[in-house]
């Protein structure tokens, strides 16, 4: 079941569990706060899409809060009470609340929360700029993170030249599909590459595909053609 | 920051569900008490049985002490003001702790917000079956974690403790500790499959 999309996305699977997922390693860095805020970005993004791997985070950080129980504590200081219980008279209880405002007929918004507040904007918006004929992308601003993040646009049918990763590479799709040699992926799952593996995704024939992509170090080209454009691809 | 070995600060023995002393409510309802009537006696029960671990937690993920006293009360000060949004049939006192804690130390160390999901965004994609957890479940079932942790052989427990105190990721804990990523992968995977299934459990 698919419904209608406004600005050329021709259509979002309704509420589709994705197929490919987070490693449980990955999912316990995340709830265990040891991952950098560009692969927590695109983590929780997943979970977002994903019922699977929010249980699993679910359960990791219940495993915290057991960890947290069984710590042998260390004393506060002597005052330490006294002066947060003076402090709660200044503090309102205040329950923060998203910064992003759904906007009207919000049943069309293709980004969710949270890469949609780093976006500052949903997917309609987004400034484009070409790297190759039938690839463009658009920084994602993520100030204290040395990852790259950005947000990739494959035109139909389009494939991208055959790479690795020097280091590790997160690929979640937000619209349309692709295909490399692990399987077809569409909105809601997320590709993990490492650096052995080489692809070479395809997007499907019958809409563009758009990623968010994380990458901790410079992809290389392994293709013929690829080889020729290493030094113009800054991903 | 240098991988710690454990070093024996945790206890074993502690499977009850915890309390600030035997004779005291549990957490859970000091918790809902502060968030329904402001009570800072509840408050105060909280403080004692909380602020002291997330201190050890704090010092022991490399925060010096000054700083994970501050951390400590602000964390205290998060748990009042947003005590309302606790929900008991998501999760535990200890749990819901946890994660502000985490979220704390992530804003101070890393200078940066965490990023998580919006349960309430329109875009979110739901559970399919929603899950008639109650309260009384979430009890038991936190009971059940801490036996299943209490079981765990003793190198996936340290490793555990590791990816939770250590602020690194696994990649990171397989280097420092020279171990085999896919030792540490494997290790991860099997701990989770063990305390998520002892999660899930009924009652034996
Ligand atoms: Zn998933």
């Amino acid at each position: 079941m698919t419904r209608k999309m406004p600005n050329g996305i021709a259509s979002l699977p309704a509420h589709r569990v994705p197929t490919h997922h987070l490693s449980e390693e990955l999912l316990l860095d995340y709830a265990a706060g040891s991952c950098g805020e560009a692969e927590a970005l695109i983590i929780a993004t997943h979970l977002a899409l994903c019922p699977d791997c929010r249980a699993v985070v679910e359960a990791c950080d219940a495993v915290g809060g057991a960890l947290l129980d069984e710590i042998a504590p260390t004393a506060v200081g002597a005052g330490s009470l006294e002066a947060v219980l003076a402090r709660l008279d200044d503090v309102t209880s205040a329950v923060e609340t998203s910064p992003f405002v759904a906007p009207r007929g919000h049943e069309d918004i293709v980004v969710p929360e949270p890469l949609r507040s780093y976006l500052a904007t949903d997917l309609k918006d987004v400034a484009w700029k070409p790297v190759m004929r039938g690839l463009d992308e658009a920084a994602v601003p993520i100030c204290t993170s040395p990852a790259k993040s950005r947000l990739m646009r494959i035109g139909a049918g389009v494939a991208v030249p055959r790479h690795t990763h020097h280091g590790s590479e997160m690929t979640l799709v937000l619209s349309g599909g692709f295909s490399d040699n692990r399987g077809h992926f569409v909105r809601g799952d997320i590709a993990v590459s490492d650096p052995e593996v080489e692809h070479r995704p395809v997007a499907d024939a019958d809409e563009d595909c758009i990623c968010f992509v994380v990458t901790d170090a410079p992809l290389k080209l392994t293709g013929p053609i690829g080889r020729l454009l290493n030094p113009f691809v800054r991903f | 920051m240098m991988l710690m070995p454990f070093n024996g600060r945790m206890t074993e023995q502690d499977q009850s569900v915890p309390t600030t002393n035997g004779s005291e409510p549990p957490l859970t309802d000091l918790l809902t008490a502060v968030a329904t009537s402001r009570d800072r006696t509840a408050f105060s029960a909280l403080f004692a049985y909380f602020a002291p671990r997330i201190k050890a937690y704090l010092l022991r993920t490399g925060c010096e002490a000054g700083a994970a006293e501050e951390i400590a009360q602000e964390v205290m000060i998060t748990v009042w003001r947003r005590a309302e949004t606790f929900d008991a049939s998501q999760a535990s006192a200890s749990t819901w702790v946890f994660t502000i804690a985490r979220n704390k130390r992530i804003d101070a160390f890393r200078r940066n917000r965490r990023p998580e999901y919006d349960p309430d965004d329109p875009a979110l994609v739901p559970a399919e079956s929603i899950s008639a957890d109650n309260r009384i479940e979430v009890d038991q079932a936190a009971k059940r974690l801490r036996a299943a942790m209490n079981d765990l052989p003793p190198e996936q427990r340290e490793l555990l403790r590791m990816a939770y105190f250590d602020d690194q990721p696994h990649s990171a804990i397989a280097e420092a500790s020279n171990l085999p990523l896919g030792t540490v992968k494997s290790r991860i995977r099997l701990a989770l499959t063990k305390l998520r299934k002892g999660l899930k459990e009924e009652e034996e």
